[in-house]
């Protein structure tokens, strides 16, 4: 609670005024009584017309003023807790924007999008009926029992009595059914959930035939609800009953005494009729304040929801401006990088160390789960590595200004996401000062050219929310250009070509291949033949690089790669092992010899060795 | 859709069809009416039974105690009478919602349970949920409690008229006359406000439609620089959400203090003409108490009965709804035909089918696939190879011609035998709400840990269901494996109970290549000895099909084996071949 307080920082004014206003309103409504007590007393019993005709005239312009006031009280409680909505969703809408990927993965983008929405509401909703009647049945309550001392005393202390009772019944019964609310929430869900499982997996439930057992799971938790409904009910059924109850014991003993007080002469009758109006009033606001009660308490629930929003806060520390040494030779380099999800025991990447040269292209491939889009997000660190370094342009990334770092680097994700509004809108996101000829190349790069070319109003085409009217391959190809827009020194594919066809995949491989300029690519793929060309191919085999090299050294040399391979051109496997068995026959005949010959010589230094070995070489071939 | 078929009928009708609903209840329904006039008659004389006490009460010396007291104990015991009255009410009212709720709940799932595929299909997951869980919600508690809210709050008017009467006829007119003042004053400002919560609900659409796509998004949204612009444009929608949501709630907001001010005015001119009539004799003190207390009461069982009558409306909507899923036609009914010791012939001859009638997809389609024979099925997207898979399960039944297994005609046979003899792995992997191991079991729920084990391991999932934190115990839920472990679980299940055919539509398609390798030897070994139906993407997967068919526009354009339709440089091969463009160099 004590975070969101100051969203209403900036309507400090109304959100003090619109209670005030309303208790002004509550006087007017408390001085009723007063007046009908003086109309009877004084009018009644001297059948003064003049009087009564006058009195008449006070009640109405009470009215006219209550209408008044309430109505003020209203405009600025809208106003506080309207504006006080708007600008805490902005703040929770602002603070996302900030959180790092890892807070994102554990929030899921789903709650988020419900606390920025209903959660948000739920709270405006509570604050605005709370600054209108929170505060009105405490007052009529209150006042009630101020304007019964006025007319008597000893009278009043039944008042007194009866409203600390009234208010710990409420309390009690609230406090009992609440939790218990919440469960029956939670057993809806649960209900909700198993509707949702029957109609997604009705194709296999059917084909294995489980429509009785999942029928049955279903009963469990419906009668369930049912029954948890039923003894929430119970208890919440009581509440009215109990209340009514006891204001009226109360009302009994309040007459007896006015009875007993205007027998002594203490009191007039009309008095009698004043406090009998106001323990009317009281019994119909404390009704009120029992259902604003529950209303308040289920926004309360929710700004706490939101306020656990705002208590999560960005696991990642960027520097205001990029500091360290001069950039480097090398374009990306990992050294001895092991990375874990938070949350999870294995890591999902283990000691991985690699070099990118500038302007080099990097494959990576390996199986599902091997870590592939790990290892790309660090370098653009959404994540931080939990151990190791990893440098780009030879400084390490945490050395990076938010913006400088995000600059260097495009990536075009898995998820082919792009936005509602025009094909150019979508392409300026990698460089907002993007000319219309910038945007054509890189269209044209990304084999999207054909696409836009083809829609009406080209460049101004509008797309859909998630660009829903565009196939996956087409969504694919604008993802990549809009990547390409940014004129990256860092390209990272995220095996975002897997709509493409072998045709298109390949076409867009020479395309980038092309790209003037010095960018390296990180091309993740689960295709061989997209990474085949690679300078270097990163073999991933669950967290672990198990193998680096061009596509000729990893089929001599990384079982892990040539499986992969070969599970994708099954005849090439064929032709290298028929191939394979004459070379490699031949390379341990060449070892042999030159090995035998270096170990004979006994020489320690591997440096000298390798100089040698080359000299040898030489003086063999 | 259903819309085209039926309206179910109007509201009178839907109003029929839920009272038989509530049929089984009618005992406790009657009670309830009972129950709630009762108090409400009570809780009406009590304010009399005040107003006598109080016309005891005349002046010092002048207090009829005893009468008093008479007046005020038969108050406490109406009182008591009738807060055990509203208690016992409430709980029957919750008795029957909760019940009600229940039991159109248990009905639905087992329709849907029932109902044929081609409804599923057409409709939404979450349009099926609102109508069993929301709709249900507001049909129960608009249509149970409205009813007797109606009913309490036609009893309250009735009664406060006849006791406003007894005690005097003149005032009772004035309220009478002036009442329709504040429903006027509330129609013309809910009128007005109408205007604004349409705008308002229009803006917070667009916000929410912001927010779904940028925080849907939020990944690419940082990795682009974008937060700052992102920002800015929230901060737009929200002004603009801002100032329709202000005039909005304030003119809403209008309507209880000036209906209040009504009321206030009705209250004074009662308390005017009331201290007029007292002189003459036509009225006691404590009478305009009487009425004082009952003008102030007197438009809440209107308001009520006007909100309660919007709500029925809703409520009857949300019935309609109900109903036109429930009443929606099931398959047709169960042949008694079982198959035993499956051998796995399956034909198939001369076999139409179309989703939509008019729009054909699957034209004279012949296959005989003897068995333990593998058929593989290729084609472009949309060529009917997923149709295919519908009809062989029967989760659509053929519009002409037979498909039979082992010589009988599916037709004859119960849908549970046919399924049990197939073991289907889809392309869209479920995994239910469960352990691994409910998930596993599915198909044989009496399996040992030793065989899950096993099936685990030939599938290839063991060895990420070993790492998860409880092993086959963990709890799954909707993400919590990726997909192509969700497509392992899938294929772990089918290892498990392994029928006599087989059926995997592109059943590995989120594996990656070497895991599937490996899960194609275990493949391999399943489908010896047992018919199998093979889609797939990967044309690398099927290449030792004892048959492959080709499928384009529902029709089979070319069969044979790989070697046969190679040879024959067809459509295959043209698909074939395309895998292998490599980039020239």
């Amino acid at each position: 609670m004590r975070t969101l307080a100051p969203f209403l920082k900036n309507y400090k004014k109304e959100s003090i005024l619109a209670p005030f206003f309303k208790f002004l309103e509550v006087v007017f409504d408390l001085l009723v009584p007063v007046v009908i007590a003086r109309i009877i007393d004084t009018g009644v019993a001297q059948d003064d017309r003049g009087f009564i005709l006058q009195n008449f005239f006070i009640l109405i312009l009470m009215a006219a003023a209550g209408l008044t006031v309430s109505i003020t009280a209203q405009f600025f409680a809208a106003k506080a807790s309207v504006g006080f909505s708007a600008e805490l969703r902005q703040a929770v809408y602002d603070h996302v924007q900030g959180l790092s990927y890892s807070e994102l993965d554990t929030l899921g983008t789903d709650t988020l999008i419900t606390r920025l929405t209903d959660d948000i509401n739920q709270v405006q909703n509570g604050l605005n009926m709370g600054l209108r009647l929170l505060l009105r049945s405490p007052f009529i309550v209150i006042g009630s029992m101020v304007m019964a001392f006025t007319i008597n005393v000893r009278c009043a202390l039944i008042f007194a009595a009866a409203i600390p009772v009234l208010f710990l019944v409420v309390f009690v019964i609230m406090y009992l059914s609440i939790p218990l609310f919440r469960r029956v929430q939670g057993k809806l869900d649960s209900v909700t959930g198993l509707t949702r499982e029957n109609l997604t997996g009705v194709r296999v439930i059917r084909a294995f035939c489980r429509e009785k057992e999942a029928v049955q799971e279903f009963d469990i938790s419906n009668q369930e609800l049912t029954k948890l409904n039923e003894f929430v009910g119970k208890l919440s059924a009581l509440l009215n009953p109990v209340t009514y109850v006891m204001i009226n014991i109360a009302t009994v003993i309040l007459i007896n005494h006015a009875g007993l007080q205007v027998n002594l002469g203490n009191m007039q009758q009309g008095e009698a009729v004043a406090l009998y109006n106001y323990m009317a009033q009281m019994i119909i606001e404390l009704i009120k304040l029992a259902s604003l009660i529950i209303t308040l308490n289920k926004s309360a629930a929710c700004a706490g929801r939101v306020a656990a929003v705002l208590h999560v806060n960005s696991s990642m520390k960027f520097a205001a401006v990029t500091t360290g040494g001069p950039e480097g030779d090398s374009a990306v380099a990992f050294e001895n990088v092991t990375f874990s999800y938070p949350g999870t025991g294995a890591p999902s990447l283990s000691n991985i160390s690699f070099t990118a040269e500038k302007g080099q292209t990097i494959g990576i491939i390996g199986g599902t789960g091997s870590g592939k889009t790990t290892l790309v997000n660090l370098i653009a660190r959404f994540y931080d590595a939990t151990s190791g370094k990893v440098l780009l342009d030879g400084r390490d990334v945490t050395d990076y200004s938010l913006q400088d770092l995000r600059d260097r680097i495009g990536v075009v994700p898995q998820k082919a996401a792009l936005f509602k509004g025009s094909i150019r809108d979508n392409m300026k996101w990698g460089r907002e000062d993007a000319s219309d000829e910038e945007i054509w190349d890189a269209l044209s790069t990304a084999q999207a050219k054909e696409i836009v070319e083809g829609k009406p109003g080209q460049l101004d085409f509008a797309l859909e929310q998630n660009g829903k009217n565009l196939s996956g391959g087409q969504r694919q190809r604008l993802t990549i250009a809009r990547a390409l827009v940014k004129k990256p020194e860092i390209l990272i594919l995220d095996d975002s070509a897997s709509a493409l066809d072998f045709a298109t995949d390949a076409a867009l491989r020479k395309a980038l291949a092309g790209l003037k300029g010095q960018t390296t690519t990180f091309l993740v793929s689960q295709r061989a033949a997209s990474i085949r060309q690679a300078d270097q191919i990163l073999v991933l085999d669950d967290g672990c690089l198990s193998g680096i090299g061009t596509h000729d050294s990893l089929l001599a040399s990384c079982e892990t790669y040539r499986e992969i391979y070969f599970s994708q051109f099954p005849e090439e496997r064929i032709k290298f092992e028929s191939k394979d068995q004459t070379s490699s026959r031949q390379l341990s005949k060449e070892h042999g010899g030159l090995s035998a010959r270096l170990s004979a010589r006994g020489d320690k230094n591997s440096a000298a060795d390798r100089n040698t070995a080359e000299a040898g070489k030489e003086a063999f071939s | 859709m259903s819309s085209d078929k039926k309206t179910t009928g109007n509201n009178m009708e839907i109003l029929w069809k839920v009272l038989r609903f509530i049929g089984r209840y009618r005992f406790l329904l009657i009670l309830s009416i009972v129950l709630a006039s009762f108090s409400v008659i009570l809780q009406l004389y009590v304010p009399i039974l005040f107003g006598n006490a109080i016309d005891q009460i005349i002046d010092a010396g002048h207090v009829d105690f005893q009468q008093m007291w008479y007046y005020l104990s038969r108050i406490l015991v109406m009182v008591f009478l009738s807060g055990a009255a509203t208690w016992i009410m409430n709980i029957i009212n919750n008795r029957m919602t909760y019940r009600t709720v229940q039991d159109i709940r248990a009905k639905a799932i087992r329709h849907i349970q029932a109902l044929p595929l081609s409804y599923l299909d057409r409709h939404s997951t979450g349009d099926i949920i609102s109508r069993v869980i929301a709709d249900t919600d507001i049909l129960s508690d608009g249509l149970l409690l409205g009813f007797t809210q109606l009913f309490s709050g036609i009893v309250t008017i009735i009664g406060t008229l006849v006791f406003m009467l007894s005690k005097n006829l003149w005032i009772t007119l004035l309220v009478i006359v002036l009442t329709p003042l504040s429903f006027f004053v509330a129609k013309f400002i809910s009128s007005r406000s109408f205007q604004m919560f349409r705008k308002q609900s229009e803006a917070r659409g667009r916000q929410t439609a912001l927010i779904e796509e940028m925080i849907g998004n939020q990944k690419i949204v940082q990795a682009f620089g974008y937060q700052e612009k992102s920002s800015r444009r929230f901060a737009q929608v929200n002004e603009e959400l801002k100032e329709y949501s202000q005039k909005a709630v304030f003119f809403s907001s209008l309507t209880n203090p000036s209906t209040r001010f009504v009321n206030n005015v009705i209250y004074a001119a009662v308390a005017l003409a009331g201290a007029f009539l007292i002189p003459g004799g036509y009225l006691t003190v404590g009478g305009l108490s009487v009425l004082l207390s009952y003008a102030n009461q007197y438009m809440k069982p209107f308001n009520d009965i006007s909100s309660v009558i919007t709500e029925l409306q809703n409520a009857l909507a949300c019935a309609a709804r109900i109903f036109d899923l429930l009443e929606e036609a099931p398959e047709s009914p169960d042949a008694p035909g079982t198959l035993a010791d499956v051998k796995g012939k399956v034909d198939i001859s001369d076999v139409s089918f179309s989703y939509t009638p008019g729009k054909k997809l699957i034209e004279h389609f012949n296959l005989q696939a003897a068995p333990g024979k593998r058929i593989a099925i290729v084609g472009p997207t949309g060529c009917g190879k997923t149709t295919f898979i519908n009809l062989l399960m029967r989760f659509y039944d053929v519009n002409s011609g037979t498909i039979s297994v082992d010589g009988q005609p599916v037709k004859n046979l119960s849908r549970h035998a046919l399924r049990r003899s197939f073991g289907m792995v889809l392309q869209d992997t479920w995994i239910k709400n469960g352990t691994v191991r409910e998930n596993i079991c599915i198909g044989k729920p009496e399996a040992s840990e030793e065989e899950i084990i096993e099936a685990a391991k030939k599938s290839h999932s063991w060895e990420f269901i070993r790492r998860l934190p409880k092993g086959l115990d963990t709890p799954l839920k909707e993400d919590s494996l990726s997909q192509g472990q969700k497509q392992l679980l899938c294929i772990t299940r089918v290892m498990l109970c392994l029928p006599p055919m087989l059926i995997l539509d592109e059943a590995t398609s989120s594996i990656d290549t070497r895991t599937e390798m490996m899960i194609q030897e275990a493949f391999d070994q399943m489908m010896r000895g047992r018919t199998s139906f093979i889609v797939a993407h990967r044309l690398s997967t099927i290449r030792n099909a004892d048959e492959i068919l080709v499928m384009k526009d529902g029709s089979i354009i070319e069969q044979g084996t790989h070697d046969e339709l190679m040879k024959k440089g067809g459509f295959y091969e043209n698909l074939y071949n395309s895998q292998f463009v490599k980039v020239s160099e």
